[in-house]
């Protein structure tokens, strides 16, 4: 039972976070910073595409080593 | 129907089919190699239950306040479609090998004939299992971009019928040729759904943190183009550093 379990968080993990979890992470990073900044008053609609952009080079930059 | 709901329709369309070829390659390789009934038997086993997995969730992804959806969904479908992204730029720059169709289904071909003897009578269980969770696994992809895409935009029908067209279309394709859609430009369309997935993660994900974008939804005109262009420059990046480099398998 408990080996099924594992086995289905596993997948679960594979498929949502996927190779790479640092980008997993930094995508829910993003999200924190745009909402404590749009809840100041300030402009946050260009965190995400900057944090989109640099998580992907940052994540091609580990993977082509 | 919005510019968003055609952006909705292509990117279910393209990921769907690129994930109806991966699956059918697979119930093609076990059924020709073992036992036709028992391979469509498993895939449409897997698929009943994408539909209940479907019909579950559905609703309940819809019932959730627009905000949070918005931010759940779109953070999920950011981090979904930096993975697409990632491998479709290692791909494209030669750091990872492309997906070849024609060698998926040799190799499933030739697991199949490792495998036990075909039963007499009655379902081959390894043809039956192989298809099953082929199309299952392949399926779920399909059933989370649907479910997300649909929910945010409102218009769950709407995916629904263009991963049913998507799917509909590959099989009768399948059928038509009885063999894999080698030809099908799967590492493109790959590449296209992961710059959609990306753009409407950010957007949605933005908006749902409290982001307001200029222009609104006509933001996301700017957002689809802005991201192909950075993952092509991303390409021709490691292209250009590429040399020495070895192949990653990741």
């Amino acid at each position: 039972m408990i080996s099924r379990v594992r086995s289905v968080a596993a997948f679960v993990w594979d498929f949502v976070v996927g190779d790479d979890w640092r980008t997993a992470v930094g995508v829910a990073a993003a999200l924190g910073v745009t909402a404590i900044v749009a809840e100041a008053g300030g402009v946050a609609w260009w965190i995400m595409p900057v944090a989109a952009v640099g998580l992907l080079a940052a994540s091609l930059w580990r993977a082509a080593g | 129907m919005s510019g968003a709901d055609v952006g909705l329709a292509l990117s279910v369309l393209a990921a769907c089919a690129v994930e109806a070829v991966e699956a059918l390659t697979i119930v093609l390789a076990v059924g020709s190699t073992r036992s036709w009934r028992s391979a469509l038997s498993g895939a449409g086993a897997a698929l009943l239950v994408l539909a209940v997995v479907t019909a579950a969730l559905g609703p309940a992804v819809t019932a959730l306040p627009l905000g949070v959806l918005r931010v759940v969904v779109g953070g999920l479908l950011l981090v979904f479609g930096l993975q697409w992204l990632r491998k479709a730029i290692l791909r494209a720059s030669g750091l990872k090998a492309l997906h070849d169709e024609a060698a998926a289904f040799e190799a499933e071909q030739a697991a199949a004939r490792g495998a036990t003897g075909v039963p007499a009578e009655g379902l081959d269980a390894y043809s039956f299992t192989v298809a099953f969770k082929g199309v299952l696994l392949e399926g779920l992809e399909v059933v989370f971009i649907v479910l997300t895409f649909g929910a945010n935009q409102h218009n769950i029908p709407l995916a629904a019928a263009a991963a049913a067209v998507a799917v509909l279309g590959v099989g009768l394709a399948g059928v038509a040729a009885h063999a894999p859609l080698a030809r099908v430009p799967e590492n493109t369309l790959k590449f296209g759904v992961g710059v959609m997935l990306t753009s409407f993660g950010i957007f949605w994900g933005g908006e749902g943190a409290g982001a307001h974008w200029p222009g609104g939804d006509a933001a996301l005109l700017a957002i689809v183009p802005a991201t192909l262009v950075c993952a092509l420059g991303m390409v021709r990046a490691l292209r250009r550093g590429g040399t020495g480099r070895t192949a990653v398998r990741a």
